[in-house]
């Protein structure tokens, strides 16, 4: 288990640090401003006792709890809580199932939606009906590994960890316990994403405020179920008996499922996301620990952070974007044509073969100026 | 087997009618059509179904299209059809494999595999005419799959109408029902093949109709363009895509073995893909039908 010690020592490292800054602390908080340029006040955690607190409840993804876009009070510490669920999932419409390890029982774990220069307070539990010691690594988080040095739980406790929500964008969160048994985590769906909204909301390049009316979350997982010698995919009573089988499987980075929300048809048929003609979409979407480039079959991308940070203008009128591995993204689009509408990884083997597709229904006028068929099909003239 | 009972039934029946209609009964005999009902020694004569005429309508198969809205096919009414015998179940994955081991079959590819004695899935249009035709050889008999008219004949009230009945210019309107239609039918749990007979027979004891394993058709894909009257305006179609019945009908490339939804398909695919097959009847059925139904209606006058 190397990578466990090597988490050990980063928290020793991170205890030391703690310890420093607790006999230094006078002298560091008599120096902050060239820090304080930069947005960033070093030192001992300030009295939070005088913000307001807010407790939210996180909802299963692809929906996102009721939040504000722009943010009409001052910073506050939003209070969460992610209960880790070692469970059986079912990915396809095959049966084939995975011993997954999640965040709050889903895959991905729910979007939590903040402000900038909002304290994030997560408890996180790990319940004694688990087997293993899991973690958080927020990448919207700054120091201790994004939290995890902070956070490694056996089953049967609970931690607190707060961070300042610094930077506005759309960031994964994942399980990160060290060594081989980081990628093993976030591959059996230990992931979700954060949103850090600007407190005055999203903006184009131009500084024009931007607004949706529905975000929807698409967490996209790849999969490495092992097979037994006749090709059928193998199941595993708990995620220790199938790890060492998954580990050959996944050191192919041949996933065997690339999926949106846990499971091939997760966003699809009587699941399928909805919209209306003239109605804006947020769609965020994260991939832990694989590339992806999501596209709107027959629609396009109004403005896209590709790469979810909303300091960066966005992108307009795109076809496809890129999401880099252990990124989340944002793209914004307003249905302009009633129908059914495939959002897929477009690499299409992924989407179609290996599940990465969902649908979207969309109400309204058909707009016979964007589109129109002039002739039916019809046997070829002579 | 009821296959052999049956026989043994109409055989037992027909001695004073063949009597009657000695000529008809001679040539019969002499080209072996009827059979001694003997016990076959391999159990490959599948047991089957004699469907009775009756008037029975179904919905036009393919694609129809009226100016450049897409519409609902016709509705076919068929007054008097002739019977047809039909298996009685969808062939077995056991039954499957001997035609396999025979050498004239390729493997079916189930993805989802039932236990115990379930119907063979996982193939495609073109295994399944093999397995026909390897099955034709085998019992000297004729079998091959039903049109989509034949099926809805056998399925009675297990088939259903696929009207949407809606006309409009606006493709999402049609599109947006299909989809939300065709999901329902799709959102039932996971589909795998259950034990042959599970879901027991219909009103003329044919068993396993539209559920988990939908059955491939003879017909082929096809497109009708429709004047303001109905009329036939242009007709074309599309034999390397072939039509699957079962909780929803729809078009397949004759290859596929297992469909799948996901990017531009939009609906739900058939979750297992199998069939069963219609014995052809023999040409001297027909008269001896229709003298039958002459004698019967003379005795009960």
């Amino acid at each position: 288990m190397d990578g466990q010690d090597k988490v050990e020592v980063s928290r020793r490292t991170l205890l030391g640090a703690a310890a420093f800054a607790g006999v230094f602390g006078a002298v560091l908080a008599s120096v902050p401003a060239q820090a304080e340029e930069a947005g960033v006040t070093t030192g001992p955690a300030p009295d939070l006792s005088a913000l307001p607190r807010k407790r939210v409840e996180l909802l299963k993804p692809p929906f996102v709890h009721p939040h504000e876009q722009i943010a009409t009070v001052g910073p506050q510490v939003v209070e969460f809580q992610l209960v880790i669920e070692e469970k059986q999932l079912v990915i396809d419409e095959y049966g084939t199932t995975v011993p997954a390890m999640t965040f709050n029982g889903s895959v991905p774990g729910p979007l939590m939606v903040v402000h900038q220069d909002d304290y994030v307070e997560l408890t996180l539990v790990n319940p004694d009906t688990n087997t293993m010691q899991h973690n958080i690594d927020f990448h919207a988080a700054t120091g201790a590994l994004g939290g995890g040095g902070l956070t490694l739980i056996n089953p049967g406790e609970q931690v607190k960890l707060r961070f300042k929500a610094t930077r506005p964008g759309v960031f994964v969160y994942h399980c990160a316990p060290g060594g081989p048994m980081i990628p093993w985590h976030v591959v059996s769906g230990m992931n979700g994403a954060i949103m850090v909204l600007p407190r005055d909301g999203l903006k184009d390049g131009a500084g024009k405020p931007l607004k949706y009316d529905y975000v929807y979350y698409v967490g996209e997982q790849d999969f490495y179920v092992p097979k037994d010698a006749d090709g059928n995919f193998k199941t595993y009573e708990s995620a220790g008996d199938g790890y060492a089988d998954m580990l050959e499987v996944m050191k192919t980075l041949t996933p065997t499922h690339e999926v949106f929300n846990g499971a091939v048809g997760a966003l699809t048929g009587e699941n399928a996301m909805t919209a209306n003609v003239g109605e804006t979409v947020l769609i965020v979407h994260s991939q832990a620990n694989r590339d992806t480039r999501p596209h709107l079959i027959g629609g396009h991308g109004d403005h896209v952070w590709a790469t979810g940070k909303f300091n960066n203008p966005p992108q307009i009128d795109l076809e496809t974007w890129h999401i880099p591995g252990g990124c989340a993204g944002a793209a914004l689009y307003t249905f302009l044509q009633p129908g059914v509408y495939a959002y897929v990884n477009h690499n299409l083997i992924e989407a179609v073969e290996l599940g990465a597709t969902a649908h979207f229904k969309v109400g309204g006028e058909w707009n016979d100026d964007l589109m129109t068929q002039v002739q039916a099909p019809t046997p070829i003239d002579g | 087997m009821t296959h052999t009972v049956a026989h043994q039934d109409k055989t037992a029946l027909l001695v004073p009618i063949v009597l009657l209609a000695g000529l008809l009964a001679t040539i019969a005999m002499q080209t072996g059509a009827i059979r001694p009902p003997v016990v076959t020694t391999s159990s490959l004569a599948p047991v089957t179904v004699t469907i009775a005429p009756r008037a029975y309508s179904y919905r036009a198969p393919g694609e129809f299209v009226r100016g450049t809205a897409t519409v609902d096919g016709p509705l076919v009414t068929v007054d008097n059809p002739a019977p047809i015998e039909i298996m009685k179940y969808q062939v077995s994955a056991s039954d499957y494999d001997r035609c396999v081991a025979y050498g004239a079959c390729k493997k079916a590819e189930p993805r989802r595999r039932g236990l115990i004695d379930v119907p063979v899935t996982g193939v495609s249009f073109n295994d399944a005419n093999e397995y026909a035709k390897w099955l034709s050889e085998k019992t000297g008999q004729t079998w091959r799959l039903p049109t989509i008219g034949e099926w809805a004949f056998a399925a009675g009230s297990k088939a259903r109408d696929h009207a949407l009945d809606i006309e409009t210019k606006d493709p999402a309107e049609r599109w947006l029902a299909f989809y939300e239609r065709e999901a329902k039918l799709g959102a039932n749990a996971l589909a795998t093949p259950s034990p042959i007979g599970t879901f027991g027979e219909n009103e003329y004891g044919v068993v396993d109709l539209a559920e988990t394993v939908w059955e491939w058709t003879a017909t082929c894909g096809s497109r009708t363009t429709l004047g303001q009257a109905d009329e036939t305006l242009t007709y074309l179609d599309s034999c390397g895509v072939r039509l699957l019945e079962g909780r929803h009908r729809t078009p397949m490339n004759a290859f596929v073995r297992d469909a799948q939804g996901g990017g531009c398909t939009i609906g739900a695919p058939p979750d297992n893909l199998g069939f069963r097959l219609v014995r052809e009847r023999e040409w001297w059925r027909a008269p001896l039908d229709y003298a039958v139904g002459l004698l019967t209606k003379a005795t009960s006058n």
